[in-house]
């Protein structure tokens, strides 16, 4: 069962938002919405739902809507319409008192400015969560140094939130949402604020965290690359709606329209492209079988140099060249025996690009892309991973590089 | 031309009775409530008598060391030197009986004042009606001159500390209310959305968050409640409240220009030393803030 899941949600700011939701149902733009009625809509028909222990980024630029949709989880903004579901509970038609215990046991949020409170010590901030659950002053220290000593700020318990630095302040905030253990982070924009890097810095902690913690994270950010690498799946958002739900490697390798692509122009493909995104299909293969005349014919043909030859399981064998063929060809030889060379650089397929470099520019060979088993899934030559890079220009379309 | 405009003036002159309106609503109060009058009255006086007999019981050296003492503790080495000598110079002169009754009153009206003002704040604060209600209303309690209060509280209460009490209180509760409620609506949106997020309820939002953030600027209008007690109560003297203000208008009467200028030193040290006390209690709470 997911974790959460919001079913078209619909949030329309205004005193009369009744009209804005027929227009909404009318397919009218959030423009059109407004001049008429004079209502914004900040969320426009949302559903997804998230996995435990997944880590979903919704990402889009200001005014998308995205502050919105992850304030409509906690209800700190009443949704106008739809439903939030959290653990199969219907989180919109809850009373005050059932929201205010799913939000004290199940829901933790970090802010994008920490909102730290300034007139509580390190500790006391960590602990509020459990002070206002009326834990005892013992047991809700013990949570909170923990949780403090899991974000590494143990020996700062005592000191009050301006005397720490811009990172080390919103360790106190990602301290303070996870002291009391809830299933469910609520981040919104929380590491936007920070130097770019010790924002990598938090980001990379943040994923450590998650390994250990697994808990399910829904993150909120306008940086694309935060976004790539910290989420499991990726939603982008405009103008309060839902534009792509992919994982990273789809969101930038199948764009779902131009929005989403002018947005993945400007990453660095190196980062998070992987090594089954630049192969090439393995044609034409060698089977164990066949000889050196065959496998003559096979390079003419294709005009290479060299062939990987592979089982019936396609499992990688080995690779021969043009040249040793040719030889043991002419002695007459009917096996590829003696000319297989079995040394073959390889790669697994998740390699990002970024390793892939060396190897590719040590070998003379093509590398050979494997799966866990050992069975070729591709190739990659020189010339693939360049194209790979240049990203939009092998789609042929508008790119000007 | 006048004939025309003539049933327009004469109209124009037809008075409304305001006076008479408020006059009916002061005789209906004092008729209706005067059980409630007469046990406020008993009471404020029991208290402000009582606090006058034990400033007075102390040996003036020993409360001038004590009130120094206290300066010291909390607004530092300068401040206690000045309530030193003030205080001295206050025995000196002779004013020290009339300066420990109108400390008295101007401690008892202000604790009135921060009793209903603060709540009054919160209330401003967190409901928008309130606010709307009580904000003319405040423009008009500061404005009105503050003799008039003077008629009303003779009134209901006749004269004496308590009705002078009474129009103190009037008269210094606005600052208390405006500033609590401004306070509290200056706590940064991010911060009640956090203490919302974890779970906090009204209350502990309340008493956790936006009272503790807001206390720097509810000790401003603290203090200014402070001293506009200490203005009000030199004019309440016009109705019995006695002390330094009795002097001051005992001398105008008698037209003495040196015994007038002695009170009015009087008030000015007091109020000096209460001003600079509750202002570094404001600082504190800043700094701790």
């Amino acid at each position: 069962m997911p974790k959460v899941v919001i079913d078209k949600l619909v949030k329309i700011f205004g005193d009369h938002p009744e009209k804005a939701l027929k227009y909404l149902e009318e397919g009218k733009s959030k423009e059109e919405i407004l001049k008429k009625t004079k209502q914004a809509v900040g969320i426009n028909n949302v559903s997804f739902s998230v996995d435990e222990g997944e880590t979903f980024v919704v990402m889009g630029l200001s005014g998308s809507g995205k502050s919105t949709l992850i304030r409509c989880l906690n209800r700190l903004i009443e949704p106008t319409r739809g439903k939030v579901f959290i653990d199969g509970e219907d989180i919109t038609t809850m009373d005050k008192n059932a929201l205010r215990e799913v939000r004290r046991k199940k829901l933790g949020m970090v802010f994008q400015r920490f909102a730290l409170f300034p007139h509580r010590t390190v500790l006391e901030n960590a602990a509020y969560g459990l002070e206002i659950q009326e834990v005892d002053r013992a047991e809700r220290e013990k949570k909170a140094q923990q949780a403090l000593e899991l974000v590494g700020l143990k020996g700062w318990e005592n000191n009050m939130p301006d005397q720490l630095s811009g990172g080390m302040q919103q360790r106190v905030g990602l301290a303070r949402a996870l002291a009391s253990n809830p299933d469910i982070l609520l981040m919104d924009e929380a590491f936007s604020a920070l130097d770019p890097l010790i924002r990598k810095e938090m980001q990379d902690e943040l994923l450590d965290l998650q390994k250990k913690m697994n808990k399910t994270i829904i993150f909120i950010t306008h940086d694309l690359d935060e976004a790539l690498k910290i989420g499991d799946r990726i939603a982008l958002m405009k103008d309060g709606r839902i534009v792509q739900i992919g994982t990273p490697e789809e969101i930038l390798t199948s764009p779902a329209n131009e929005y989403v692509e002018k947005f993945v122009e400007d990453v660095d493909r190196s980062k998070v492209l992987t090594a089954s995104d630049v192969m090439k299909p393995p044609s034409p293969l060698l089977m164990l079988k066949d000889g050196p005349r065959v496998a003559l014919r096979r390079m003419k043909e294709n005009g290479l140099s060299s062939i990987f030859v592979v089982d019936k399981e396609r499992t990688l064998k080995g690779v021969v060249l043009a040249e040793e063929a040719l030889a043991a060809a002419e002695k007459g030889e009917k096996t590829l025996d003696s000319i297989l060379l079995t040394a073959i650089p390889s790669v697994s397929s998740d390699t990002p690009v970024t390793e892939l470099l060396p190897t590719i520019a040590e070998s003379k060979l093509p590398v050979a892309v494997l799966d866990d088993n050992g069975k070729l899934q591709g190739i990659i030559i020189r010339g693939s991973v360049l194209a790979g890079l240049a990203g939009q220009m092998d789609k042929g379309g508008t790119a000007d590089v | 031309m006048s004939d025309i405009f003539k049933p327009v003036t004469d109209f124009m002159q037809t008075k409304i009775p305001i006076g008479s309106w408020v006059e009916t609503f002061i005789i209906f109060l004092r008729d209706n409530l005067e059980t409630f009058f007469d046990t406020a009255t008993e009471g404020i006086e029991t208290v402000i008598d009582g606090l006058v007999d034990i400033l007075l019981f102390i040996p003036p050296p020993l409360l001038i060391l004590a009130f120094a003492a206290l300066a010291w503790l909390l607004a530092g080495r300068r401040i206690a030197l000045f309530t030193f000598i003030g205080l001295g110079l206050i025995f000196n002169l002779g004013l020290w009986i009339a300066t420990m009754e109108t400390l008295s009153l101007v401690t008892v009206a202000t604790f009135i004042s921060l009793l209903c003002g603060i709540p009054l704040g919160i209330l401003t604060a967190r409901n928008k009606m309130a606010n709307n209600v009580l904000t003319p209303l405040l423009d008009f309690m500061q404005t009105m001159p503050a003799f008039v209060y003077l008629i009303p509280a003779i009134m209901l209460l006749d004269i004496g500390v308590v009705s002078a009490t009474f129009a103190t209180v009037i008269f210094s509760m606005p600052p208390t209310i405006r500033l609590t409620g401004l306070g509290i609506r200056q706590v940064p949106e991010e911060l009640i959305e956090a203490a919302e997020a974890f779970g906090s309820t009204p209350r502990q939002k309340l008493f956790k968050v936006q009272l503790p953030m807001a206390m720097p600027t509810i000790m401003a209008g603290i203090n200014q409640s402070i001293m506009l007690a200490l203005s009000m109560v030199v004019i309440a003297a016009m109705i019995g409240a006695g002390g330094l203000g009795g002097l001051v208008l005992r001398a105008i009467s008698r037209l003495k220009v040196g015994m007038g200028f002695e009170s009015g030193l009087g008030v000015v040290i007091l109020a000096i030393i209460l001003d600079r006390i509750t202002q570094s209690l404001g600082k504190r709470n800043k700094k701790n803030a």
